[in-house]
């Protein structure tokens, strides 16, 4: 068949008309409310005024869940990651300005930061997995992945505001790779690893409403006055006495894509430790809000396919009437 | 006083010390090594001590528990105590002479007139402030009184020990006596400082072999420390280091991982915010491990102001890490860019689409034509 200019655009003109109808007739698209945070929800606090950058916490990850090393330098002598990845679940990084002398300071100072999966309540990397390989438990919360359901589509690479999925890309079989906050331990009645091993209780493991009241007792403290910290687990009863930093009020992972059950606590503004800004609705509740609107019943579906089919009816139609020009 | 009326040649290094000239170049040389001198300076070192006039050292106790000296004392190293003691002319030292009351007084006085302005000031201990300075006398003098008469005419006023440094025990929280170090009791800013509870006797040897090799004082930091021995962290040279690097610490004394040596940072082990020697020079010449932490204790900051009997021995130590360095930034720059083989390739496959594309492209309209005739 040979299809002239002039009848193509006809046909194109006629389907983009049936196109323009149906997204008239469907509902218009609404986003649907953020998730909530599971009852029984477990969390991580990292305080990075406790921080002293030991790095036994990326050490002790790579033992809890058996990572190979992470070289970054031509010699290939230490595990040295420069960020998460498929090889570090969990990675210690420093902003550093100026001088640089000052802990906890912005100007000529430096400061501390956690980086590991946020445990996102209402996650993206949930919402855009086609086959449920990526899951959040129902009761924890915590983001779990099931390499055995996962197809390789890297849609949770992609979709994660914080880059904390990724996919091993030195293996034909690749699988994603990200912290599930040690649910091996978990099970076993221990603690995420981070926070068994964190020397100073800057990283704390503990139920989220025991998280809260811990970020409200600090937040409370006053800049320079000793006080005290616990270690590993909130309660353990493990301790040690230091004076409190100037906490910022932002506590980053309370209110960010409808919050995370990891948070962050520090001196330093968040963005400059490598932390978006990020608004409070999460981004699937309106990217599944505009999905489910469009597809809801099929409806605006057949409508798009029939007129697209008539126009192209249409059109073939009018070749058949006039063999001849 | 040591009579070298009797010493025949400047060589004759056996007599006057005692020592063999192989031992007696040997401790020339580690003194060079502490200070990380070049390779020469020990000549300089053996000449200047081997010098007949030596210089009169004055020694003052305060508010102390005269441990600075007896660590120096018990050095096991051949022959040092004999060696310091006959280097210089130690003319007063309140555990060491033999004189007594207005006799040895009579000395002091005898010694600075002497050698006005060419006399080294040793202090030892903390001179209390407060009241007019009456916790602390001497001959009827206070610690004040007799340190600024000392210091008017020294060469050089060094202050061994904590204590003289910025106050060191005696001037623990609430401090009562008002104790405080030389350098802030006389309001100087150029005395030496060899802080430690006790301070290594091969520091202090060091600082003083400097001042009579070369006629100064070695290169101090801001707190008067000579570098040499002050510059780095405990924590830098620690042989618990790995440990504390991969996650390994003792929680409680005697625990298995006590047991097993390893970091002793969560029972408060201060190394991470003290600089010192300790862990490379250790301790009385007995081999490894003979130094707090390789006991098995943790530091407790004794070089340090605010930290050594100021902060908990149980609180955690605050890591010197500033400026930092070993930590990926926030924002790091990964893969290495474009080699040029991988350009080449790039280009000739785009040069290649490039040709096809305008192959096709002059082609095009050539059926139709054909068809319309």
């Amino acid at each position: 068949m040979s299809l002239k200019r002039r009848s193509f655009l006809k046909g194109a003109a006629g389907g983009g008309a049936a196109l323009a109808t149906a997204a008239v007739v469907s509902a218009p698209a609404q986003a649907r409310p953020n998730k909530v945070m599971p009852p029984q929800a477990v969390g991580l606090l990292y305080d990075s005024t406790l921080c002293v950058g030991c790095k036994a916490c990326v050490a002790g990850c790579k033992e809890a869940n058996d990572l190979p090393v992470d070289v970054s330098t031509p010699d290939a002598l230490w595990d040295t990651p420069l960020d998460i990845g498929p090889k570090t679940f969990n990675v210690i990084k420093v902003y550093a300005e100026g001088t640089a002398d000052t802990k906890d300071q912005e100007k000529n100072g430096f400061a501390f930061i956690k980086k590991s999966c946020m445990h996102c309540v209402d996650p993206s990397c949930v919402s855009v997995c086609p086959v449920t390989a990526m899951t959040k438990h129902p009761q924890t919360g915590i983001v779990e992945y099931n390499a055995d359901a996962c197809i390789g589509c890297r849609y949770c690479v992609a979709s994660c505001p914080f880059g904390v999925p990724q996919s091993e890309f030195d293996t034909p079989t690749p699988k994603i790779m990200k912290c599930e906050m040690c649910k091996h331990r978990q099970a076993e009645g221990k603690i995420p690893m981070c926070a068994e091993v964190c020397p100073t209780g800057a990283t704390i493991f503990g139920p989220i409403p025991a998280l809260t009241e811990e970020i409200n007792r600090r937040k409370a403290m006053k800049a320079g006055e000793a006080n005290v910290f616990e270690r590993r687990v909130i309660g353990s009863g493990d301790t040690h006495e230091r004076p409190a930093a100037k906490y910022l009020d932002h506590v980053y992972g309370e209110k960010e894509v409808a919050g995370t059950q990891f948070r962050h606590m520090s001196a330093v503004s968040f963005t400059k430790l490598g932390y978006p800004e990020l608004r409070e609705q999460s981004y699937s509740s309106q990217s599944e809000g505009i999905q489910h609107s469009l597809y809801q019943g099929m409806i605006a579906p057949v409508v798009v396919l029939g007129g697209l089919v008539w126009a192209a009816k249409r059109a073939s139609h009018i070749e058949d009437e006039h063999p001849e020009e | 006083m040591y009579d070298d009326s009797d010493l025949k040649t400047e060589t004759d290094i056996e007599t006057r010390f005692g020592v063999s000239r192989r031992d007696f170049m040997k401790f020339c040389a580690a003194m060079a090594a502490t200070m990380g001198l070049p390779k020469g300076a020990d000549a300089q070192i053996a000449a200047a001590i081997t010098k007949k006039e030596r210089p009169s050292v004055i020694w003052l106790h305060h508010q102390e528990c005269t441990g600075c000296t007896e660590s120096l004392l018990r050095s096991e190293h051949p022959t040092l105590d004999k060696l310091i003691l006959d280097i210089i002319s130690l003319d007063y030292h309140e555990t060491v002479f033999a004189a007594a009351g207005h006799q040895a007084e009579a000395a002091r006085k005898a010694a600075m007139a002497k050698n006005k302005g060419k006399y080294l000031l040793v202090v030892e201990g903390a001179i209390p402030m407060k009241d007019g300075g009456i916790y602390c006398k001497i001959g009827g003098q206070t610690s004040f009184e007799l340190t600024k008469e000392c210091a008017a005419d020294a060469a050089a006023v060094v202050a061994i020990g904590s204590c003289a440094s910025w106050g060191g025990m005696p001037s623990t929280p609430p401090n009562p006596t008002g104790s405080t170090g030389v350098a802030e009791a006389l309001g100087r800013k150029d005395i030496v400082t060899i802080p430690g509870c006790p301070p290594n006797p091969y520091n202090f040897l060091a600082t003083v072999v400097h001042f009579l090799t070369f006629g100064k004082l070695p290169a101090l930091d801001d707190k008067g420390r000579p570098t040499f021995a002050y510059g780095r962290l405990i924590h830098d040279n620690c042989e618990r280091r790995a440990h504390f690097d991969a996650g390994r610490f003792a929680l409680e004394f005697g625990d298995p991982g006590h047991k097993k040596g390893y970091c002793l940072y969560k029972l408060g082990c201060k190394g991470p915010e003290t600089y010192a020697n300790c862990p490379s020079i250790l301790f009385n010449d007995v081999g490894t491990g003979s130094w707090p932490v390789g006991t098995g204790h943790p530091c407790i900051g004794c070089t340090e102001k605010h930290i050594g009997f100021e902060k908990p021995i149980h609180a955690l130590a605050d890591l010197k890490t500033n400026p930092p360095t070993g930590y990926p930034r926030i924002v790091e720059e990964q893969g290495t860019g474009a080699t040029l083989a991988s350009a080449a390739a790039v280009a000739a496959v785009a040069g290649l689409a490039v040709g096809a594309g305008m192959k096709i492209a002059g082609n095009l309209g050539k059926s139709e034509t054909k068809d319309g005739e």
